[in-house]
């Protein structure tokens, strides 16, 4: 089973796999931080077909769209704050503008980096991938989903953002979890109050669900992994049967999914929303699980903010 | 695949190129003369001497590649793409307008010949890299990535990021081509942030490194030709040009580096360009 393991170490693992089944067109990159990404597994299996730029994320973007123009499919590490802040340019402007096949695979996302702090403490990648015009958003929330959505990456054309993290989470999806892209997955069915999460947040509104129906309240969740395409039909589907709807995210409550559906919930089907992610600060050191509670993304944080729609 | 390169073809190109740039930016009413025209002979000796390429196959497999980092030059390339035959010359007269297969800045999705789309500054270089990195994974020993940069762009980090790893990966199939003319939008680029001694810091970065006139065309096809396979290292021609070569009131001037010419002014420069004497 996939339970504490961390959506990371699915990264070089996937990408060895899909190696050995044949494809010959996989290259990874890193910059300096392969060990911590998984990719350094990758480059031990696969010396020829794995390059480190060492600390030059720009670089690391600019070589991988080079690659894949010429057919290859590069997936890129290092961390989520550097490959998307650091090298933005080159994701907008040579990646998704050429459609290139890179895949942008960065770990370290979210508070649970812990004790590196507010500086490593990406809070923003969601959103900034998210209006990228050609990028699709992928938020795995577990190992199996991570190994899917790598799998996705891989097989698809085009630019991807896979968002990935540090800490062992416990299992969502069952070892045989088929990603399939664009599509939200109803995985508890409720009737007063839906729950949309994406990564690490899943499992908490799984486990706040169980908190609200203690209180005879009935939760619908559902994992949002791929956050671009968003699966609206599905969404505005299940705010229509429950009108409360609560998004979570280890991300800011500003350009994530919170926003995604609220875009798509205001054009749709205007419901009362509770956004549950973090509140437009920066990360700060601490102990990953200690971060939760001080961000306020703990299983009932969620409950409270559905507990909050439903009595107002 | 080196063969005799004919000076004399190429010199004609670079004429039929500067025509080609003041015409299309007239009828376009904006884009960038200056740093089209001082690169035209380095872009007429790579297309039409020195380059192993076919505009019938844009993406044959053994095709020398060609990254214009400086994607603000477009107009010297689309010139060169047309005249080679990559698509019909009366495309030229649509750049810059909506809908057509010619924009602003090079971009992949739209232009045959255009390898990869650039436009913003410093990025070409690592583009370069990757593919030549995929083409030494693929065996392909023959194909070499021409780049070419501005010497302002020299400014942006990410040229050095760049210059580090083709020297790292020794890659010796790239060929970086500064269209060294001195001048930039806000002024020289020595008074703004000096960028000299160019060759001297991509030797210092693990480079090969020459300089050639970037107007004698005799002397950039035997820079290009010499360029290859330089024992593990990439090699960079700093090509010492003028900004607005060709056309005596552009000549050496910043305001020329993004100012289109009016109909008048293009009849004018046309008539100059098809006098010229190399």
């Amino acid at each position: 089973m996939a339970d504490k393991r961390a959506t990371r170490e699915a990264f070089g693992e996937t990408l060895i796999e899909l190696a050995r089944e044949g494809r010959d067109d996989i290259v990874a990159l890193d910059a300096d931080l392969a060990k911590s990404t998984t990719t350094a597994k990758f480059a031990a299996a696969f010396p020829g077909r794995f390059f480190d730029v060492g600390i030059a994320e720009a670089n690391m973007i600019d070589t991988a769209a080079g690659l894949a123009a010429e057919g290859k499919t590069a997936f890129t590490g290092s961390f989520a704050v550097f490959a998307t802040g650091r090298a933005y340019d080159q994701v907008r402007n040579t990646v998704c503008y050429s459609d290139l096949s890179v895949k942008i695979c960065p770990t370290h996302a979210g508070v649970t980096v812990g004790p590196d702090g507010g500086s490593h403490q990406m809070l923003e990648d969601i959103a900034l991938m998210r209006v990228l015009p050609r990028m699709r958003v992928l938020v795995p929330a577990d190992f199996n989903a991570a190994r899917g959505a790598i799998r996705v990456a891989a097989s698809t054309p085009g630019p991807f953002y896979v968002r990935l993290g540090r800490a062992t989470l416990p299992a969502v999806h069952p070892d045989d979890f088929v990603f399939e892209l664009g599509r939200a997955y109803v995985l508890r069915e409720g009737a007063d109050v839906t729950l949309v999460a994406c990564g690490v947040m899943v499992e908490r509104a799984l486990a706040a669900a169980e908190l609200l129906a203690a209180e005879g309240v009935s939760a619908e969740v559902i994992d949002a992994a791929t956050v671009k395409p968003l699966d609206a039909d599905t969404i505005v589907g299940s705010a229509a049967k429950t009108g409360a709807v609560v998004a979570c995210e280890e991300h800011s409550i500003i350009g994530g999914l919170g926003s995604a559906v609220a875009e798509v919930l205001g054009e749709r089907q205007p419901t009362k929303l509770a956004r549950v992610g973090v509140r437009d600060t920066f990360g700060t050191s601490g102990d990953p699980e200690e971060l939760m509670r001080y961000f306020g993304l703990t299983a009932a944080d969620v409950a409270e903010a559905a507990r909050g729609l439903l009595r107002g | 695949m080196q063969q005799a390169a004919d000076i004399t073809r190429i010199e004609q190109a670079a004429r039929t190129l500067r025509c080609d740039i003041v015409e299309m930016l007239a009828e376009a009413g904006s884009g960038h003369p200056g740093g089209s025209l001082s690169a035209a002979d380095i872009v007429a000796a790579l297309y039409f001497g020195v380059m192993d390429h076919d505009p019938a196959q844009p993406k044959m497999p053994t095709r020398d590649r060609f990254i214009l980092s400086k994607g603000h030059a477009a107009p010297v390339l689309y010139a060169a793409l047309a005249e080679a035959g990559y698509f019909p010359r009366e495309q030229l007269k649509t750049l810059r307008k909506l809908g057509s297969m010619l924009q602003g800045h090079p971009d992949s999705n739209k232009t045959p010949g255009v390898e990869v789309s650039t436009g913003s500054l410093g990025n070409g270089l690592a583009i370069a890299n990757g593919i030549a990195l995929a083409l030494r994974m693929d065996d392909n020993t023959t194909s070499r990535v021409f780049c070419l940069l501005g010497d302002g762009e020299l400014q942006e980090g990410l040229v050095w990021e760049a210059a580090m790893f083709a020297a790292q990966q020794r890659l010796e199939n790239v060929i970086a081509i500064v269209d060294h003319n001195g001048l930039q939008i806000d002024g020289p680029v020595a008074e703004i942030v000096a960028v000299d001694p160019v060759a001297e810091k991509f030797r210092a970065f693990g480079w090969e490194a020459m300089n050639c006139d970037g107007h004698d065309v005799r002397a950039v096809v035997t820079a290009l030709q010499g360029a290859s396979g330089h024992h593990g290292k990439p090699t960079v021609i700093v090509a010492d040009t003028v900004k607005g070569r060709g056309v005596s009131f552009m000549e050496d001037r910043c305001e020329w580096h993004g100012v289109a010419p009016t109909a008048e002014q293009a009849a004018s420069a046309i008539a100059e360009i098809e006098q010229m004497q190399d």
